[in-house]
């Protein structure tokens, strides 16, 4: 049942790793860390990257055993609150916000367009030593202390009244910060002055479209974050007067500058994914992505759209009622791109020859789980909706079904598709199906209960719950055990399949696009002779030759 | 990396030298645009409460030097004049006049960071500062205390960017001493140039701002 | 394409703009023009600005490219600004 992938066309030889490859150009660690070759730092953000979620989620776990009795003695609440917090930190600067585009986007960006680096190497090599070292000072501030403001900083409490590392996590987070902030210009210079002869924009992949229209957001709100988690520690450290009531400041004023970053953030963490899923889905359906126009200018709308809704976390904050019609209305507007993308990619799979690698199994779950989380974003951009289930448990919901039954499905999609391309090595495809299916079912056991607890009341950010509440939280804890064994499997495999894997040939799936017509794994410059770009290599449609192959897999 | 020689120096990445020259031209327009919504931040909440403590923000406004803050916002719009003219100077090859314009920009610049520091000094003297210390006229007192906090803030961030302006040109003076720069390649001095402009029409929106307001009183 | 060099004639000519308008924004201010003050300050900043931008920073001469973002960052700067006083503007009202 675990059978590994064979390439496609029989009666050729088996594929053979080349002699020579970006991994094996140069040994030692030096090599490493001093390397400005993008693949190698997609790399070493992978495994930072993969440390990280290992850590938010182990805050995740005992926030799960924590809930599974309505008063538990696992924690105390003081405890409870820095989980909450370092697992939303943790999740969402040093795991969600550089995932696909720090790891997938590096590795691929340059070689989608045709070049042989991004525009800024070495820069890109400092925004990953940023990284490294503003998720140093977090890991710190959570090692000696914590903190328990929540993810949000919400001030006055942060700024005034919190006992607890506040300090040195905003410093980890605002250096962090400006790791995605070189990332998103490293990214827009690369697509506007790096494509290779022919490669026009109408013929970039559409990953390519979705990495640029989050680099904008990148560039454009993580300096406000980062100006705004100064003031807090400004405030905290010398009493500056700016969102300390008593001394004349605004909390609310906070809380503006922070969702105008903090909510373009959610789809700097979705629109990769969206980029991923165009590119697996057309592979896998053999068929170009329907509404190719529709698709990469519905990444920009979302980018820009997305600017202008940041109110709809203020709605019961003490906003004015006329600034919260006006964001609830343009939060209804920005749904309307991301649905083109799911209309899209469902037409894509019309009369398509679909099939079921897990790539493909983990956009379907995308496409499904998104979309509910998506419409929940609807229920809670809608006034009188929100009043009743802000900050319940259904906000929870809504957001993990977008962040983790979007992103992060995106994200394993994205690592399994492309998984030859970067190590040169097929993964046991039967071992990655199940664990997909595992991973689906472990999701939704924990957080579909979630949508019915905030619907009947319950507080988000609390340790301990009424006990008519428990009977759905141990079925949410008892997801969330599935999901981590989920999670668990494909680590093993893929670390397995780096030494035993079968070779994987320059291009295992016969799928379009510039980075399969190199070896696997590519050379260090990517390709070997420079490529011009011609109608038949850039997004070409899938022949009928193409999907006789596809029924050999 | 290549070794700087005379003559362009192209990085691997490359085609031309038109490409790289252009790749990092628009890179330092995308890392302004980060620097404006970084200031921005600072200037959304400075309008916030501006509008809500006006009386407070004037009367804060009036303990501040008016003279010294237009002496400043001339020295800054020298320095940039004269960091055009180092570009200039590095566009026709004139390698002398290029290294007495960037250490003109760097003379001009230290004026500038000295008289905002004997500024700063004042300010502590006159307990104008934010902290426990603060003395202000009770009726206004929060709202100037607001005011104070956005004056440091502002102009403390804007200093910090001068310094590190100063380290970059430095770092061009020691690459002019090193022939590094010719008409051909001399890419670093013109985005070094771009940051430095972009500095000084931070200050000419922040001497207005905190300097200017309601004037016409007492 | 070569790049436009500048005359310094011109780059004389915007600093001495500079300055006057420096000394313009200064000597108004002492003035009561009422609310006009504010704009007039804000109306001679930007023209100050302008000239940086267009002349000390090439952008008269610049691709396409760079006007598109030199737009981008302030007009981004303006919805951040703008929203915000949406609320804080109507906050007592209703």
């Amino acid at each position: 049942m675990s059978s590994t992938l064979t390439a496609p066309s029989p009666g050729t030889s088996a594929p053979q790793m080349p002699r020579v490859h970006y991994l094996n150009v140069d040994y030692g660690v030096k090599s490493w860390l001093f390397t400005t070759d993008h693949k190698r730092i997609a790399i070493m953000y992978l495994v930072v990257a993969t440390l990280f979620f290992a850590l938010g989620g182990t805050f995740a776990g005992l926030m799960r055993l924590q809930l599974l009795t309505p008063h538990s003695h696992l924690v105390q609440a003081e405890t409870y609150n820095k989980l909450f917090t370092m697992h939303g930190v943790t999740m969402i600067f040093f795991f969600l916000i550089p995932s696909i585009p720090a790891v997938l986007g590096n590795f691929l960006i340059p070689m989608m367009i045709g070049a042989r680096d991004l525009a800024f190497p070495r820069l890109n090599l400092a925004s990953w030593y940023i990284y490294v070292i503003g998720g140093l000072f977090t890991i710190t501030a959570a090692a000696t202390g914590g903190v328990d403001t929540g993810w949000t900083f919400y001030t006055p409490y942060s700024s005034i009244y919190a006992n607890t590392n506040v300090v040195l996590t905003v410093v980890g987070i605002f250096i962090t910060g400006f790791s995605s902030i070189l990332t998103g210009l490293n990214f827009i210079v690369t697509v506007h002055k790096m494509r290779a002869p022919g490669m026009t924009w109408g013929r970039l992949p559409l990953f390519v479209w979705a990495h640029y229209a989050t680099s904008l957001i990148f560039i454009l709100g993580t300096p406000v974050l980062a100006i705004t988690l100064v003031l807090v520690g400004l405030e905290r450290v010398f009493r500056i007067g700016v969102f300390d009531p008593a001394l004349g400041g605004d909390p609310l004023l906070f809380q503006h500058l922070f969702w105008f970053y903090s909510h373009p953030a959610v789809y700097i963490m979705i629109l990769p994914g969206m980029g991923v899923i165009s590119e697996v889905v057309a592979c896998f359906a053999r068929k170009r992505v329907y509404g190719y126009p529709f698709v990469a200018a519905s990444s920009l709308a979302i980018a820009v759209l997305g600017f202008l809704v940041w109110g709809h976390h203020m709605f019961v904050s003490g906003q004015s009622m006329y600034a919260g019609m006006v964001f609830s209305l343009l939060s209804m507007l920005v749904a309307i791109p991301s649905a083109i993308k799911v209309f899209n990619w469902t037409a894509t799979l019309y009369k398509g020859s679909v099939s079921f690698q897990a790539p493909m199994l983990y956009c379907f779950g995308f496409i499904g789980l998104f979309t509910i989380g998506g419409l929940t974003g609807l229920f809670l951009a809608t006034l009188g909706i929100d009043v009743h289930v802000h900050d319940t448990y259904f906000v929870i919901a809504h957001f993990h079904y977008i962040m983790v039954g979007g992103a992060i499905m995106a994200y394993m999609s994205g690592l399994h598709f492309w998984w030859p391309k970067m190590t040169g090595r097929l993964y046991p495809e039967g071992w990655a199906r199940l664990a997909a299916l595992i991973i689906f079912i472990g999701f939704n056991l924990t957080f579909f209960p979630q949508f019915i607890l905030g619907y009947l009341g319950m507080p988000r950010r609390y340790a301990f719950y009424p006990p008519e509440f428990q009977v759905l939280n141990v079925l949410s804890t008892a997801g969330a055990s599935i999901l981590g064994v989920g999670y668990l499997i494909p680590l093993v495999y893929l670390i397995w399949s780096m030494r035993y894997g079968k070779p994987a040939g320059p291009n295992p799936w016969s799928a379009k696009g510039l980075e399969w017509q190199t070896t696997s794994p590519p050379p260090t410059d990517n390709f070997i002779e420079p490529l011009v770009v011609e109608e038949a290599y850039a997004y070409a449609p899938y022949t009928p030759e193409d999907r006789k192959r596809a029924k050999h897999e | 990396m290549s070794e700087i020689t005379t003559g362009s120096a192209l990085a691997h990445q490359f085609d031309d030298a038109q490409q790289q020259q252009q790749a990092a031209t628009l890179g330092m327009w995308v890392f302004l645009c980060t620097e404006v919504m970084m200031f921005g931040g600072l200037f959304t909440g400075y309008v916030v409460y501006r509008n809500a403590y006006f009386a407070g923000f004037a009367a804060a406004s009036h303990r501040l030097d008016v003279t010294l803050g237009a002496i400043n916002t001339a020295v800054l719009i020298t320095s940039s004049f004269t960091m055009a003219m180092a570009v200039h100077s590095a566009q026709t090859g004139k390698r002398t006049a290029l290294t007495g314009f960037l250490l003109a920009t760097m003379l001009l610049g230290g004026v500038f960071l000295s008289i905002k520091g004997t500024e700063y000094a004042s300010k502590f003297h006159e307990h104008l500062v934010p902290g426990p210390d603060f003395e202000f006229d009770p009726l206004l007192r929060r709202q100037a205390y607001v005011f104070i906090s956005f004056y440091f803030a502002m102009t403390g961030l804007h200093a910090l960017h001068m310094v590190v302006g100063l380290g970059l040109l430095g770092w061009l003076v020691v690459g002019t001493v090193r022939k590094r720069f010719t008409a051909a390649y001399h890419t670093p001095v013109e985005i070094v140039g771009l940051y430095w402009h972009f500095v000084d029409i931070v200050w000419i929106f922040l001497f207005p701002l905190l300097y200017l307001i309601e004037r016409h009183h007492r | 394409m070569t790049t436009h060099i500048v005359s310094p004639k011109l780059y004389v000519a915007v600093f001495l703009m500079l300055l006057a308008l420096t000394a313009l924004t200064t000597f108004v201010a002492f003035f009561d023009l009422g609310p006009f003050n504010t704009v007039a300050a804000m109306t001679i900043a930007v023209v100050k600005a302008l000239l940086v931008v267009l002349f000390f920073m090439h952008v008269r001469y610049s691709e396409h490219l760079v006007r598109v973002f030199v737009v981008a960052g302030l007009f981004w700067l303006a919805i951040l600004i703008t929203l915000t006083m949406s609320d804080v503007l109507t906050r007592g009202v209703g």
